[in-house]
């Protein structure tokens, strides 16, 4: 047992002792040499503004320390203070409060100065005062979430009596619909989640934590799925579609709750006074996310309460208003890309799961090539593209 | 879908339809606080760099007042200047020059990699009377092949910029002409890239008096220079002496009545033109010195890159007196100062 754990801890050992001499011979500065510039990067996080001024969150993501001499806003020195102080170390971080008049509508540039005079600069494209978690921006974030999330999807719910009343074919239509809907989904979360990675300091290396935290929600909700179907070995088929509803929901739910944080730090980073095409846009647009939600129910043909309607509502469109309220106060765009990973996974289990559902009898490869398939696929993709159009 | 899709939508057409429930909530804020959002003072404290460079680094205020190494104690100064007086009355001044590598120091806390004359920039400012012999030995002690180039009359072979005339590092080499013609001139390195040689700092101000000096008066010598510490071609910190807004905490001291004469060159890379701006006053000026006749009594003078003027007034008032540039982004980069004049008592 001993011998088997020195097997175990032997090339820790080593290993540990590697590092130590590469830390004592430091190879990389062999290689630099003396006075070798030192390679700097400052990334400002988050920029809020305040009746006091500017407040700067700055992290270093490169290898070596920076000292922040200077500050200049708008081409001015500005005396600054610094929470954390002025040093900073491989992905430390501090907090300037700089007491600059921004002019609320205005533009406004923040640049750092290194103690070696390197430049880092942030934009503040449209100076809003930033909002502080009070009861009434809770409020406001509250109610954009109801308009763009909850409602929608409540509206797509109520569908779920007439779908009942469709046909076999009518319903593999919709099936596909809704795996055409959740696709579009799937790309569209896929592509703004890696934009939103490359923007991270690199050290987050976000493309990396966006596949990483994708393929664990994926296979989180596959287990969950699991689990749910064997508390119930002889599953029916009215049950198993309840569990595949409830999946779309919190996959849904996820997906929403990324929208809830672009839509909330977009307000709150003085980008956006939302439009009433915008909030239109959102409606027709979530609506289709409540026909994914109740489809596979109809499909099996359950009897679903109003309560249980209600439960997956809330599963599916509540999230966008945590997620508003989280972009509002919060924000930082490691969320952004931790967020639309999650529901880029969901979707992606989900759109996994209905497939199998459809295609129980055969391969999934025959059953997709039927005609009602194929347009319904077709039909959910054109129409998320549509109503797309209205909000981007 | 898209965030960024969406935002940019929000940028473009957002502020115009604003959905009634959040402009509503957006309304109800603004009468809260009365205004559409509160602000610091307007105090003009909080613009400025924050905290002070080391006392050893450069001296903004004793380089005002120094020409021919006179801030060195006298043993010391014999080691870079001489004069010897020649039999038609003139003097013989010679110096001793060298180019050197150093990190100075040109805000708090920021370090700029310069290249300078005698480690200092500006570099020594040279001070002869028209007609003296002005003899500069120049060593290398820099990385780089460096020049000095004299702004007066001079010989071909004693230009500097000329082909084959830098001088390459541990190099010596002496530069020697008249004085002449009387002013405020510069000298610079001329070897190329020339901004960057210029830039990094090789540069210094050369003032010939006329044989029959000018009126007696409190003399400052001011070079307005900047930095650019990126190296993006666009300056970073700009300043009166090299150290941003060194004046304003360490204001120049002057006295009411008596007559203050300036010695102004404009050293600034990548920007064309620099301008100098005194508050509550009007100064005569001669441009490059050349003429004992004003050319101008304004409050503002501008001046393109390589000019300069001698600018002569008497403060009229005690108390504080701001000066800057009239480009008012340089003046909040650093280059802003300000003089404190004081009654003599007894007077």
């Amino acid at each position: 047992m001993t011998r088997r754990l020195l097997l175990a801890v032997l090339p820790l050992l080593l290993l540990g002792g590697l590092l130590a001499l590469i830390a004592r011979s430091d190879p990389a500065d062999m290689l630099r040499g003396d006075g070798y510039p030192p390679v700097e990067r400052l990334t400002v996080q988050r920029v809020t503004l305040e009746p006091g001024g500017i407040v700067a969150r700055v992290m270093n993501d490169g290898p070596d320390e920076v000292t922040i001499a200077q500050v200049q806003v708008d081409d001015a020195f500005w005396t600054f203070t610094a929470d954390n102080g002025v040093a900073l170390r491989h992905l430390g971080r501090t907090t300037l409060r700089i007491p600059y008049p921004w002019v609320a509508g205005d533009a406004h540039v923040v640049r750092l100065l290194s103690s070696t005079g390197a430049t880092f600069e942030r934009e503040i494209p449209v100076a809003v005062e930033t909002p502080t978690p009070s009861a009434r921006f809770f409020g406001v974030f509250t109610l954009i979430g109801l308009y763009v999330g909850v409602v929608p999807v409540a509206l797509g719910l109520l569908w779920f009596p007439f779908l009942t009343r469709l046909s076999a074919r009518a319903m593999d239509f919709l099936l596909a619909l809704t795996v055409g809907l959740l696709a579009f989904l799937l790309v569209d979360g896929a592509q703004e989640g890696f934009e939103a990675a490359a923007v991270l300091p690199e050290s987050f290396q976000g493309p990396v934590l966006f596949a990483l935290a994708a393929a664990g929600a994926y296979l989180l909700l596959e287990g969950i799925g699991a689990w749910l179907k064997s508390r119930r070995a002889s599953a029916d088929e009215g049950y198993r579609g309840w569990v595949l509803a409830v999946l779309i929901a919190v996959g849904i739910g996820l997906h929403n709750f990324g929208e809830g944080l672009a839509i909330g730090s977009a307000f709150a980073l003085g980008e956006a006074a939302l439009g009433t095409l915008l909030i239109v846009g959102f409606t027709l647009h979530n609506t289709t996310e409540g026909l994914a939600i109740v489809a596979p129910l109809a499909r099996a043909r359950q009897a679903v309460s109003l309560g249980g309607l209600v439960q997956l509502g809330l599963i599916g469109g509540v999230p966008t208003i945590a997620g508003a309220w989280l972009g509002g106060f919060v924000y930082s765009p490691i969320w952004s890309v931790l967020f639309l990973a999650v529901g880029v996974g969901a979707i992606a289990q989900v759109i996994g799961q209905i497939v199998r559902q459809m295609s129980r009898e055969g391969s999934a490869a025959r059953m997709l090539a039927t005609r009602p398939v194929l347009t319904g696929l077709a039909a959910g993709f054109a129409v998320m593209y549509v109503t797309g159009m209205l909000v981007g | 879908m898209s965030k960024l899709s969406r935002r940019s939508w929000l940028r473009a057409t957002g502020l115009a339809s604003a959905a009634g429930a959040i402009a509503g909530a957006a309304r109800a804020r603004g009468q809260d606080s009365g205004l559409p959002a509160a602000h610091p003072p307007h105090d003009s404290h909080v613009m400025g760099v924050v905290g002070r460079v080391a006392p050893d680094g450069l001296k903004p205020s004793v380089y005002l007042r120094s020409w021919n190494f006179s801030e060195l104690p006298a043993d010391e100064r014999a080691k870079f200047y001489r004069e010897t007086p020649r039999p038609d009355g003139t003097l013989l001044r010679e110096y001793e020059f060298f180019a050197a590598d150093r990190e100075i120091e040109i805000a708090p806390g920021l370090f700029f990699p310069a290249w300078t004359y005698n480690g200092q920039v500006p570099g020594p400012t040279i001070r002869a009377t028209e007609g003296d012999r002005v003899r500069v030995t120049f060593r290398n002690l820099g990385t780089h092949p460096h020049s000095i180039h004299f702004h007066g009359w001079h010989p071909p072979a004693m230009d500097g910029a000329l082909p084959g005339q830098e001088v390459q590092p541990r190099e010596t080499v002496v530069y020697e002409f008249d004085a002449d013609p009387f002013g405020v001139h510069l000298y610079h390195c001329h070897t190329v890239p020339l901004k960057r040689h210029i830039h990094k700092g090789l540069y210094g101000a050369f003032i010939v008096d006329p044989r029959t000096p000018r009126p007696p008066a409190d003399e400052l010598v001011m070079v307005m220079n900047a930095f650019d510490t990126n190296f993006d071609v666009e300056n970073e910190v700009y300043a009166v002496n090299t150290i941003a807004h060194a004046y304003m905490y360490e204001p120049i001291r002057v006295t009411v009545g008596r007559l203050v004469r300036i010695y102004l060159v404009n050293m600034t890379e990548f920007d064309p033109v620099n301008s100098l701006h005194l508050h509550g006053m009007f100064f005569d000026v001669f441009r490059t010195g050349t003429s004992l006749t004003p050319s101008d009594r304004t409050d503002t003078l501008m001046l393109c890159q390589g000019e300069r003027a001698i600018l002569e007034t008497t403060f009229r008032y005690p108390g504080a007196f701001m000066f800057h540039a009239h480009q008012t982004e340089f003046a909040e980069l650093g280059w802003m100062g300000l003089f404190r004049a004081e009654e003599v008592s007894g007077t």
